[in-house]
């Protein structure tokens, strides 16, 4: 089952640590938002694969805008 | 052989030797710890140049730096137009989208009023105590504001403690807010408020202005200048405007602000016991400024089952966004998905009004 990764709140991609195909576990950091000069990092919901990235470094994220699909 | 007399070398004190010290202390937390260097760089250096003997800088009505002091601060003119500049960076999106996390901005206030009764009782007058107590508001302008009105003797040592504490709020409230809260409470995931239109954020500075100077008028200089700063963000309109009152003026006023408080901290003003009780009840302030905004936040929580996470109420003292991050910091250690820092940000702004509004007071009632 396909689950959204959601950006948790607005700020800057700062760091895209997985690649498409890639094998993630629950947990396994995915990308890391820069807000307010803080990096928070993005940890995936589930196990599963990377199966679609929707930013690259330096987008800008509104809260709950989709950012990865892990299968 | 009168050029010795006009050396300073031979004029040196052993006050100023100390206060050498303390500018070269400051420049080094600047440079290699980063402890605010925009401000404690320049401040640290004019304080050097004001224990140089001899030299005229801060004499009134014709050292450099004097005037620098008194057209910028003593003519308030500095402090209101930091204030615009910050009126520009800030974003009031998250205290509109949950107003009830204003209370946690005005209970932080408490460590102002507390740490101002504290001082009056242990000799301080009553303007310095008011000029002291705002430390806890742990906001620099606003600080400086209120000390060149009503206790301009204080401004040097009172600023300097304002600026350090804002440094040190990462190792200042964590303990603090650990010790007040359980690790379950830390753990509480907040729910999101509603969206705020870009409408609701043109309106809100004016009606703000208009509902806060209506109240306290003796807030009007700092609070104007924030709010029109504020305006012109939210506008988007005056993109130009907003971006020179975010950066170049905000950097240009900075320059002469800090250099000039610095200027003020002389041996003969800055080397007295009385500094040492600033420093300690600023920090004080600071202290139960964090714990009443925490303690609010667990109180409100018994009335609702939309849950606060008490940590959020540590961010009501000022100092933005440090306190926010703080409070992000600490939420994520108790639970890594846990983001509190927008939730942080709304008692954080409000923390700012609330310092402004009570310095109010105090100028109308003192000034």
């Amino acid at each position: 089952m396909a689950q959204e990764v959601l950006a948790a709140l607005a700020g800057n991609v700062w760091k895209v640590s997985v690649e498409v195909g890639d094998t993630v576990e629950e947990d396994d950091e995915l990308f890391v938002v820069e807000a307010l000069k803080m990096e928070i990092p993005v940890y995936s919901p589930c196990d599963g694969s990377v199966s679609e990235i929707r930013v690259k470094k330096g987008d800008k994220v509104e809260e709950d805008d989709v950012m990865a699909v892990i299968d | 052989m009168a050029i010795f007399e006009h050396m300073g070398v031979f004029a040196m004190t052993p006050g100023m030797g100390v206060m050498w010290l303390i500018s070269v202390t400051l420049m080094y937390l600047a440079i290699h710890r980063k402890y605010e260097p925009l401000l404690l760089l320049p401040i640290g250096f004019g304080i050097l140049l004001a224990n140089l003997p001899l030299t005229n800088l801060m004499d009134p009505g014709e050292g450099l730096i004097w005037r620098f002091y008194h057209y910028g601060i003593e003519w308030e003119i500095i402090p209101p137009v930091i204030f615009l500049g910050l009126g520009a960076l800030t974003d009031f999106g998250p205290l509109l989208s949950q107003p009830r996390l204003i209370f946690l901005g005005a209970a932080a206030q408490a460590g102002v009023y507390i740490t101002f009764f504290v001082a009056t009782s242990v000799g301080f007058t009553l303007e310095e105590a008011a000029t002291i107590g705002i430390i806890g508001g742990a906001d620099g302008p606003t600080t400086i504001f209120l000390a060149a009105k009503l206790a301009p003797h204080l401004l040097g040592a009172c600023a300097v403690a304002a600026y350090s504490y804002m440094a040190l709020v990462p190792i200042i409230q964590p303990p603090i807010m650990r010790l007040l809260t359980t690790e379950n409470e830390r753990k509480i995931k907040m729910k999101k408020g509603r969206k705020i239109s870009a409408r609701e954020k043109q309106i809100f500075p004016v009606v703000a202005s208009v509902v806060i100077i209506l109240l306290v008028p003796a807030s009007a200089p700092l609070i104007a200048m924030f709010m029109l700063g504020n305006l012109f963000r939210e506008s988007k309109v005056v993109e130009r405007l907003t971006d020179t009152a975010q950066n170049s003026l905000m950097n240009i006023v900075t320059i002469f602000l800090s250099i000039s408080i610095g200027a003020t901290m002389s041996a003969e003003n800055f080397l007295r016991k009385e500094v040492i009780f600033i420093f300690s009840l600023g920090l004080v302030a600071f202290m139960i400024g964090t714990a009443t905004g925490v303690i609010l936040a667990k109180f409100m929580n018994l009335f609702t089952s939309d849950k606060i996470n008490p940590l959020v109420g540590g961010a009501g003292v000022s100092a933005v966004p440090m306190a926010a991050r703080v409070v992000q910091k600490m939420g994520m250690e108790a639970d890594k998905n846990n983001h509190l820092l927008m939730f942080a940000m709304g008692p954080n702004i409000a923390g700012v009004i609330g310092t402004v509004i009570a310095a109010g007071i105090f100028l109308t009632l003192l000034g």
